[in-house]
């Protein structure tokens, strides 16, 4: 199997796998960070979110070959200490229910704030859309971007 | 844990204390014990072992409280609600409080279940007893300190106190306090002095959620743990007959294939290949009794047109309602069934050896499933240990415990320590699916009046159990009858999200909304007008209170504006009691471009007390919009034996954009609380169906409702 390095969460991160292993199994199984979370496996949940350059990306569906050179944040790197204005947005408003597909909304939210400080709630619930809460905690989400997107303006 | 004495044994069977060697002390309860004999679960699931229940609370030296939640957390909040009720009347400082999931424990623990919504309504007095009288002990160990008598002593936020203005951290007289004699009888705090109780408390896993910390039983890790993909049969009524593992052996990672029952398990030292290694198999069937939807359907069908039924409830005599009726209103109304679509799929962790058991995993019926395991291996349950993690969703899936015996099943051929982990696909084919369902209700009327009501239920494998056939509107029509029937079938089905309800809610209060229409009376006068009847009946059977549901529809009658809002907006109400908490939902509507764009629920609620009123509002809001989504979008069918959806990029669940506010407002009484995870449901497609029909005309029949348009647009 070939080897590969890869930019986790600004560490540089040694990995043996095959070349079409996709970036969520090597987080979850080869490199213990099993706060991405595992869905469906063709990108349609959203629960396996994380930051590639920055962008909100699917990472069931980027293969561990690809990842060359590119910065990769996960939820374990997106703050030192759970401070990032998204994740205290989320305690705030006591968000979660079963909690399963948190962290890959907060890296949605998290990504999409970056871009856009000042949203409006056609623009949060429409960059929201693509990440399912089987416990349908989606008016909390709403809010809870609302309400970072406060603290990062 | 290893207690240094076990001094004393309370006369209560329900609580012990001890000294722990590390400091501190150690009580430990039966909940169940010490419930009322007549709680029984109005969900009864067949076999599963609902005795006991059981926790314990550890007070350190330095006063910090740590208590051993004892019941599954699926999402529902238990793990948080549970242990504030502790706390509140032990009177401790929440800050101080440190909630850890107990595991099973064989010896002791004999009823961990989350299942019916029934955590805190059977935990409430044994929870406030039990924090009551470690309270009453720590008072009395330092009253006997100060050598004054207990009842000159007060304490507050673990801090006792006595009339001369001394004082004592609990932390200081946790040993004596351990080995006294346990009180009885002890006082509870009045409802109006609750300082925990009531307030709003953050779900005690959230930094751990917001931070990706392993929680869950995907993300459980034990050394040299195996990941094991299983291919099912791909049909519900097929057999295996031969497979090739060939290909399969060949992809890197895999270690071994195995062929257990019809199953063929794919061993590998991580998840992907373990999948991979599962779709380079090649498998023979053999079709048995394969069926589909368009038979169910016109079983169902026949089921219903035909004579053989149960009878679950008759009152009155509805024959001689309908001959003298002015008129006789009969629909019919269609479900499919259901898979749950936990979001982490159904996995578990087993290492079966020669002395133990060892089991971890997310399951609701722990219990159940160590006895099932027991009995599969051949083995005494107590050796078996089960872990319980948080749950990504539960909704019934995880009752069954199915995926926990074939890990069990698979460790114990290879002698590994195995995860079976589903993929999507694995988790949608391999389901206990709510069950297709058919209902045909009649009306007579005569007078302006309903003067009988008869329903018929056609159902895959089970029917609606004990309970349900006295909810509303049974003892509120004079003439009432509800009779069952069903057609055995080879898939395998259960309890989802409030099984029954969640359909009959919608056939019964879409039903009543056009009884309304056809009375030519408002749709909720007619549900208050109807409830006096029951306020009147004294059969002890009826199951809901009238006055509750009453109080219930016109606080959000009230607060929904009902029948007030702009020329635009369309409601449609609906109101339900199940799982012993009373529900009333205003659904609101606009038309966008022809289609109906649902903006708004309004719920009120009748739960009694509400323990914590943000994780309250949190069941509430989840569980109207679950409702919501699975009977607009959710369709599921079979074509010989084989589901026809097998991942999201078919099957549909309500997203961001589709999903309305929900304002939930809460009955304020001081009843004993009752549970919230399932409740808010059932009344859900009722409320939308009749906005739906109060906006365009049309009466919905069948689920999903977006099968209704023929354009198959979003609705948002």
């Amino acid at each position: 199997m070939p080897n590969y390095t890869l930019l986790i969460n600004g560490k540089k991160r040694a990995v043996t796998a095959d070349a079409d292993t996709p970036l969520l199994w090597i987080l979850r199984d080869e490199l213990d960070l099993v706060g991405t979370k595992f869905g469906c496996g063709i990108a349609q949940c959203g629960a396996c979110t994380v930051h590639i350059d920055g962008v909100a990306t699917r990472s069931c569906q980027m293969q561990v070959s690809v990842l060359d050179g590119l910065k990769i944040t996960t939820i374990e790197g997106l703050s030192k200490d759970g401070k990032h204005p998204v994740q205290e947005a989320w305690a705030a408003i006591d968000v979660p229910q079963c909690g399963y597909c948190q962290a890959g909304q907060i890296m949605t939210a998290s990504a999409f704030l970056a871009k856009n400080k000042n949203p409006s709630e056609e623009e949060i619930r429409k960059a929201m859309h693509g990440n399912i809460c089987r416990c349908a905690s989606y008016n909390r989400i709403e809010k809870a971007v609302k309400v970072a997107a406060e603290k990062m303006s | 844990m290893k207690s240094q004495l076990n001094a004393n044994f309370s006369r209560r069977n329900f609580l012990k204390t001890s000294v722990l060697a590390s400091g501190g002390m150690l009580i430990g309860f039966n909940l169940l014990t010490a419930c009322k004999k007549e709680a029984v679960m109005p969900v009864d699931i067949e076999s599963l072992n609902f005795n006991d229940f059981n926790a314990f609370i550890k007070i350190s030296d330095e006063g910090y409280v740590t208590i051993f939640s004892p019941n599954p957390e699926i999402g529902q909040g238990v793990k948080t609600s549970m242990p504030m009720i502790i706390a509140e009347e032990l009177d401790v400082e929440w800050s101080k409080v440190n909630v850890v999931q107990g595991a099973l424990d064989t010896k002791n623990f004999k009823r961990q279940v989350a299942g019916g919504s029934q955590s805190i309504r059977f935990g409430w007095n044994a929870l406030r007893e039990t924090g009551a009288t470690a309270k009453q002990m720590l008072i009395n160990a330092a009253a006997s300190k100060w050598g004054v008598d207990a009842s000159t002593c007060i304490a507050s936020k673990g801090m006792i106190s006595n009339s001369k203005g001394d004082k004592l951290r609990y932390g200081d007289v946790v040993k004596e306090a351990a080995v006294l004699e346990v009180p009885e009888n002890v006082k509870l705090k009045e409802i109006k002095d609750f300082t925990i109780i009531g307030q709003e408390i953050v779900n005690v896993d959230i930094d751990k959620i917001i931070t990706g910390k392993p929680l869950f039983g995907l993300d459980y890790k034990a050394d040299n743990m195996i990941i094991a993909s299983v291919l099912r049969p791909p049909a519900f009524g097929q057999k295996l007959v031969s497979f090739d593992a060939t290909k399969a052996k060949a992809v890197n990672g895999v270690s071994e294939v195995i062929k257990f029952g019809d199953k063929i398990a794919v061993l590998a030292s991580s998840t992907w290949a373990a999948m991979k290694g599962k779709k380079a198999l090649t498998a023979q069937w053999k079709d048995e009794k394969l069926e589909s939807t368009e038979n169910h359907d016109k079983t169902l069908t026949k089921i219903l047109d035909g004579k053989k039924f149960d009878v679950r409830r008759e009152d009155g005599n509805i024959k001689k309602a309908f001959k003298e009726a002015d008129k006789v209103i009969e629909r019919t109304y269609h479900s499919p069934f259901l898979p749950h679509n936990c979001l982490e799929p159904m996995n578990f962790y087993a290492n079966v050896t020669t002395d133990k058991v060892h089991l971890v995993g997310p399951v609701q019926t722990p219990n159940w499933t160590v006895n099932r395991i027991a009995k599969l291996l051949g083995r005494k349950t107590e050796d078996i240990h089960c872990e319980m993690t948080r749950m990504g969703g539960g909704f019934g899936r995880r009752l069954y415990g199915d995926f926990a015996l074939e890990a069990a099943e698979i460790s114990n051929l290879v002698k590994k320590p195995i995860k079976v982990v589903f993929s999507r696909e694995d988790d949608m084919t391999a389901g206990t699916y709510r069950p297709a369902i058919k209902y045909r209700i009649a009306a007579s009327l005569k007078e302006g009046k309903v003067t009988g009501y008869h329903l018929k239920e056609a159902a895959i494998n089970g029917n609606m159990y004990g309970l349900i056939p006295n909810f509303f509107p049974a003892g509120c029509i004079a003439n009432y009858k509800v009779e069952t029937a069903n057609y055995k079938s080879n898939i395998t089905t259960g309890a989802w999200r409030a099984p029954y309800t969640n359909f009959l809610a919608f056939a019964e209060q879409s039903f009543f909304d056009e009884l309304a229409a056809e009375l030519n009376v408002d749709s909720i006068q007619l549900r208050l007008d109807l409830l006096q009847n029951v306020k009147k009946n004294t059969d002890k059977k009826i199951e809901y209170s009238g006055q509750r549901m009453e109080n219930t529809i016109k606080l959000v009658r009230e607060k929904a504006n009902w029948g007030k809002t702009k020329k635009e907006v369309y409601q449609g109400f609906a109101a339900y009691y199940s799982h012993n908490t009373h529900v009333a939902e205003i659904a609101e509507i606009v038309l966008k471009d022809g289609f109906p764009v649902i903006k708004k629920v309004t719920v009120a609620v009748d739960c009694g007390i509400v323990v914590n009123p943000t994780g309250a509002r949190n069941q509430v809001e989840g569980g109207v919009l679950d409702g919501i989504g699975h009977a607009m979008y959710a369709d599921f069918s079979f074509k010989n034996g084989k589901p026809e959806y097998q991942n999201f990029d078919k099957y549909r669940l309500i997203r961001m954009q589709e999903t309305p506010k929900v304002e939930v407002h809460f009955v304020q009484n001081q009843l004993s609380p009752t549970g919230l995870g399932e409740p808010g449901l059932p009344p859900a497609g009722g409320a939308i169906a009749n906005a739906i029909h109060a906006a365009l005309g049309q009466r919905l029949y069948k689920q999903p409702f977006i099968n209704e348009w023929k354009r198959s647009r979003v609705l948002s």
